[in-house]
């Protein structure tokens, strides 16, 4: 990333002159502060100083609140949190540190998209977290994940044994990489709630029939999988990021595959991001993608009557580019129709669930009037769509909720794009 | 004040539970371990007093779990100042065996205060903190949601049925049976938890396995019976309050 100089007042250019008189005209002026250089002095720069000394806070000093983030800030439109409202709390004294402000930001990057000073929330939030959790000030419903998540390795604090307990009673075989004793084409990073949430579990067993009927030779890691760790991260819990990267990477390193395929764009972001710098380097591809290039070999034959909108996970959207896979999908979908909403790729809005958002919900609640989730539904529901369509295994519970709390049960169905294309394959369970 | 916390682990219930062919013990072959949910705000109680008066916290743990060392890293990570973990064959352990590995763990140490969890999940006895006061015959007190110090002692809060508390003064030596901390016991990061791994803070001491107690008899051991499942009721406010009315009624709850 390149940055630009800040253009600097250079006082020997500038021109002091007492009296101007042209055409016989004096056009002197009184003198006018605009001519000099405005120092801000009024304001105490110890509590931005305090987050941009930390690696990763350096830009909050660069903000000169020209508010483009608050037009973007999803979290602003339901509530008073906003990136340039942080800078302007900090300029008069917050301690962000301990500030319940700390806990609202999503990670969700339109911010930084729109800031022309580069001020990156996805490295200031994370920063300053991270001291947050090393002193314990942690939100107690997200203590309890992390608590959860060392222990067992899932934040749902499932038994750890159990996660490849959804491929039972499955019609397809779903063999696990140790039992398979040779290299793979495909393995299947399958992450937390495929595995373990009811809801995820239907998408993973329909990901699991559309790949053995496009005769993918793959294989998933079972119980020697762990949470990948991208939103602990984010979330400012870096050491147990590292502690379930090194054990993620020491596990993917005793087998052989071509691709990793997963399901979580989280997931998918950190193997990308994350993971190389300690070790881990894998050819990494988000099932939306994998599955548009093979969209002719499908052959989806069955008509899936629905009006279809989308929703961009920010973790594979504006992080990582692929905007255009999911669609492809969607479009390839006999008897759909598709609609977008307002607020689409570069500007997605976003579910709420990014940067330990998954697991704050009741902290969200108290300083925001809605959830990001309900607003997006409402806005999914404006469409005129009868379905919304989610390639992000923390949506479909978040939007399921989001359908009930503002009474639009039976108004909009939230399915992953894996089950929209397993029923125009024929292959779901009823 | 130099404080001693008696840590125990307990079975994760996240696992199924199973029982031993005998059907006189869990089966403990395949079981996890975590740290008793009470022992949990002991620890944190104690931390709180050593940060307003200052000494030291030593927590004691017995067990051969990879989850007991865990634990007391954990604790070390809070601010515990020494671990101590107790040998080899010592997972299940009645409380009259457990009270008596502890006195015999922190022999020839002078404490002012030992604190455990006022019961533990796998017991739910309560004994072991009035079994360790009765036997160093020093005071004990149970129940506790509070030990504040102040000039010449503890003050204590105490938990009663119905939500009644009572304040007692607190001689030390004593020993507390700790309900809740004053605070929710707090987080520790990850990687203070790795530093604290690092430290010689843990100390292994081999020390046997106590005799049987001889005072408690396990007869049988049973896994619940699942009841009926649950009715969920829908319609309006009106329609579902009828509903619960006319259930309550058929139950006989409360006289109606």
């Amino acid at each position: 990333m390149t940055r630009r100089a800040n253009p600097k007042v250079e006082p020997e250019r500038v021109r002091e002159i007492e009296h101007v008189v042209i055409d016989d005209m004096d056009i002197s002026g009184h003198w006018n502060r605009m001519f000099e250089q405005r120092v801000i002095f009024d304001y105490d720069p110890h509590q931005i100083d305090r987050v941009a000394d930390l690696p990763g806070g350096e830009s909050m000093a660069w903000c000169y609140q020209c508010s483009q983030c608050t037009a973007v800030c999803p979290v602003d439109h339901v509530g008073s949190y906003g990136p340039r409202k942080i800078y302007r709390d900090l300029q008069v004294g917050m301690d962000l540190f301990t500030d319940a402000q700390l806990w609202l930001c999503t990670t969700c990057g339109n911010c930084l998209r729109v800031c022309p000073k580069e001020v990156d929330f996805l490295q200031i939030m994370p920063a300053v977290r991270k001291e947050a959790v090393m002193e314990g000030a942690v939100p107690p419903e997200l203590q309890d994940v992390f608590e959860k998540t060392a222990r067992y390795g899932n934040p749902l604090g499932k038994n750890a044994k159990r996660r490849a307990a959804w491929t039972r009673d499955l019609d397809v075989d779903v063999p696990l990489i140790s039992d398979v004793g040779r290299k793979v084409d495909v393995l299947w990073w399958v992450s937390d709630y495929p595995a373990y949430h009811p809801r995820g579990i239907d998408a993973s067993k329909a990901l699991a029939r559309i790949l053995t009927h496009l005769g993918v030779d793959f294989a998933i890691l079972g119980a020697e999988e762990r949470h990948d760790g991208d939103s602990m991260l984010r979330a400012g819990e870096s050491g147990l990021f590292e502690m379930l990267a090194d054990q993620n990477i020491e596990t993917l390193n005793k087998y052989e595959f071509d691709v990793l395929l997963t399901t979580d764009p989280h997931a998918y972001n950190a193997f990308l991001h994350e993971y190389p710098a300690r070790g881990g380097t894998y050819n990494v591809v988000h099932y939306s993608a994998y599955l548009a290039e093979r969209i002719e070999e499908l052959g989806l034959s069955e008509d899936v009557t629905r009006t279809i909108t989308f929703h961009d996970p920010c973790y594979l959207g504006r992080r990582n580019g692929e905007y255009d896979a999911p669609r492809q999908l969607i479009e390839a979908l006999p008897g759909g129709d598709f609609v977008e909403m307002w607020r689409v790729k570069e500007n997605g809005y976003c579910c709420g669930g990014g940067g330990g958002g998954m697991w704050l919900d009741g902290h969200a609640a108290e300083h925001q009037s809605m959830r990001l989730s309900e607003k997006r539904v409402l806005e999914a529901i404006e469409t005129g769509a009868d379905t919304l369509c989610v390639v992000c295994p923390y949506e479909v519970s978040r939007f399921e909720d989001a359908v009930k709390s503002t009474n639009n049960d039976g108004a909009l169905e939230v399915l992953d794009v894996a089950e929209l294309l397993a029923a125009a394959l024929g292959l779901s369970e009823d | 004040m130099e404080i001693a916390v008696v840590l125990r682990a307990v079975p994760d219930p996240v696992e199924e539970l199973e029982l031993n062919d005998d059907a006189s013990d869990l089966d403990r072959e395949y079981l996890g371990f975590v740290l008793n949910e009470f022992d949990d705000h002991a620890l944190e109680e104690a931390l709180l007093i050593k940060e307003q008066v200052g000494g030291s916290v030593t927590v004691y743990a017995a067990g051969t779990a990879d989850e007991v060392e865990q634990m007391l890293y954990t604790a070390v990570a809070k601010g515990a100042d020494l671990a101590v973990k107790l040998g080899d064959g010592l997972d299940a352990l009645d409380a009259h065996a457990h009270a008596d590995l502890m006195i015999e763990a922190m022999a020839g140490k002078t404490f002012d205060l030992i604190l455990c969890g006022v019961q533990a999940a796998d017991e739910l006895d309560g004994q072991v903190a009035m079994l360790i006061a009765a036997r160093l015959g020093i005071r004990h007190a149970s129940v506790v949601v509070g030990a504040n110090p102040d000039d010449d002692g503890l003050r204590v809060t105490k938990e009663f049925w119905g939500g009644v508390t009572a304040d007692y003064k607190v001689d030390t030596p004593a020993v507390l049976g700790v309900q809740a901390a004053r605070q929710a016991p707090r987080y520790v990061a990850v990687s203070r938890i790795r530093q604290a791994q690092e430290s010689d803070a843990l100390e292994e001491r081999d020390i046997g396995q106590p005799a049987a107690s001889g005072r408690v008899h396990i007869t049988a051991v049973r896994i619940p019976e699942t009841g009926a499942a649950a009715e969920m009721i829908s319609g309006d406010e009106t329609a579902a309050a009828e509903k619960i009315l006319e259930l309550l009624k058929t139950a006989g709850v409360g006289g109606i």
